[in-house]
């Protein structure tokens, strides 16, 4: 039994598979309504969540298949004390396949020790967000036909910001890929980032703290919100969340080939006025999640139905 | 002079980093023991210059992970009938389990007491390991 914890638990060849079969799905979606019928996912959220919750109840329910389960710790066992392992014993039972958002970091690990049925990392506090990284890497393919070759700027919140970590991680093992970190310096990547992930890769990567004097180089650029709930200092939040916004001027200087991504939610960060430009991709991003989060739950409960294998042959 | 009488079956750690050889004895529990030991602390070294000792009155386990993560320059001596019958050096082990405990506040095991605590060896260069669940990086005190 497989789960998905952290985006690397997938080899690239296994990565490349659930995208591809994204792809697939959003090009006919009406082939896969009734792939899951008579299967349950459970989605465990310990903590808030919009998007990434109903973008998973919308993929199992897009399949045919039934949801159940909570939105915040308050209305679980939880609120009573229950470890998270006995609540994955539990869970096993009721559903085929859970989905776990955590505020703890590894929660979702430890319910992976503990359950019989396929679990995914919906987010574990600042850690890991995979099928958000697998989301991203559907939109790139998707925008420009190919992973290989791109530039990629990266801004931000580069030390909290768990979606870029993912990401970079996942993105060291395509071909000839070139980075750019844009940041303040109080929001710089960690150093074990760059040194066991991007030197390690051995493509080229430079630092920089002006979006304005690398943003006609890029292919992608991968905007990130200063989250208020990853730091423990009010006035440090207030001084680094507007640091870089993204508005017409700026995008005025980017290729006409640029794509804008965003995981979700915005707060400030990129203008409203971004939105109309055929370059800003996040809601089209958040489309892909919907397809890629469909595409993993078919893989994860090992559906491979004459269908499937058809489509990608 | 300090006279310690040398053993007839059991064992000696030595070469024991200077300082770390109380950190060892707790670790490996070795007040739980029945037989005799000895920490002899301070020892002149030819190749280190100091180093503390350890000397067990029994042949019993000893947990080489532990051993290994605390002081890999050590070597576990075992002795029978008053011979030397093995010498072992020590490797980092890849995987601690139940010997350190994960800081981070944001770690799942900071709640969760039930599980085990984990971490794995990501740099045997310079022995870093980090958290199986949250994936942070020991700090050693």
């Amino acid at each position: 039994m497989r789960h998905l914890i952290n985006p690397l638990d997938f080899t690239k060849e296994e990565t490349d598979k659930v995208i591809k079969l994204a792809e697939d799905i959003s090009q006919n979606i009406e082939k896969y309504s009734h792939t899951c019928a008579g299967k349950i996912l459970a989605t465990l959220f310990y903590e808030p969540s919009t998007r990434t919750r109903l973008s998973f109840e919308s993929a199992m329910m897009r399949l045919g298949g039934q949801v159940l389960g909570f939105s915040s710790a308050q209305s679980s066992s939880a609120s009573k004390g229950e470890s998270v392992a006995d609540t994955a014993r539990m869970i096993s039972c009721y559903a085929d396949i859970v989905a776990m958002r955590h505020y703890k970091e590894g929660a979702p690990a430890v319910a992976a020790k503990f359950a019989s049925v396929p679990i995914v990392n919906a987010g574990d506090g600042g850690h890991q967000h995979p099928t958000q990284t697998l989301t991203d890497l559907l939109t790139i393919q998707k925008g420009r036909g190919s992973i290989d070759g791109i530039t990629i700027g990266l801004c931000g919140d580069l030390r909290f910001g768990r979606t870029v970590h993912s990401l970079i991680q996942s993105l060291v093992r395509y071909q000839n890929v070139r980075f750019i970190f844009i940041s303040p310096k109080e929001l710089t990547l960690p150093d074990y980032i760059i040194e066991e992930v991007v030197k390690p890769s051995g493509f080229p990567y430079r630092e920089v703290s002006s979006m304005e004097d690398v943003i006609g180089e890029l292919d992608v650029l991968y905007m990130t919100r200063v989250q208020k709930e990853r730091f423990f200092n009010e006035e440090d939040y207030v001084r680094l969340k507007d640091s870089y916004i993204l508005d017409h001027k700026k995008m005025a200087l980017g290729k006409d080939s640029l794509m804008v991504m965003h995981p979700l939610p915005r707060v400030n960060e990129i203008a409203v006025e971004v939105d109309k430009d055929p370059r800003a991709v996040y809601f089209k991003q958040a489309q892909n999640g919907v397809y890629v989060r469909m595409a993993l739950i078919l893989s994860l409960l090992g559906i491979e139905n004459e269908i499937l294998e058809d489509s990608l042959c | 002079m300090l006279n310690i009488d040398s053993i007839t079956n059991g064992i000696v750690i030595d070469h024991i980093t200077a300082g770390k050889g109380m950190r060892i004895y707790e670790l490996l529990e070795l007040d739980k023991l029945d037989s005799g030991v000895a920490i002899i602390k301070n020892v002149k070294s030819n190749k280190y210059g100091k180093k503390d000792i350890i000397k067990i009155d029994s042949i019993t386990g000893v947990n080489l992970d532990v051993l290994g993560f605390i002081d890999n320059r050590a070597t576990v001596c075992t002795i029978q009938n008053g011979q030397l019958v093995e010498k072992k050096k020590l490797d980092l082990p890849d995987k601690l389990v139940n010997i350190v405990s994960c800081k981070n506040p944001r770690c799942i095991t900071s709640i969760e007491a039930s599980i085990e605590q984990v971490f794995y060896l990501c740099s045997a260069e310079d022995h870093r390991y980090r958290c199986q669940y949250c994936e942070e990086e020991l700090t050693q005190e």
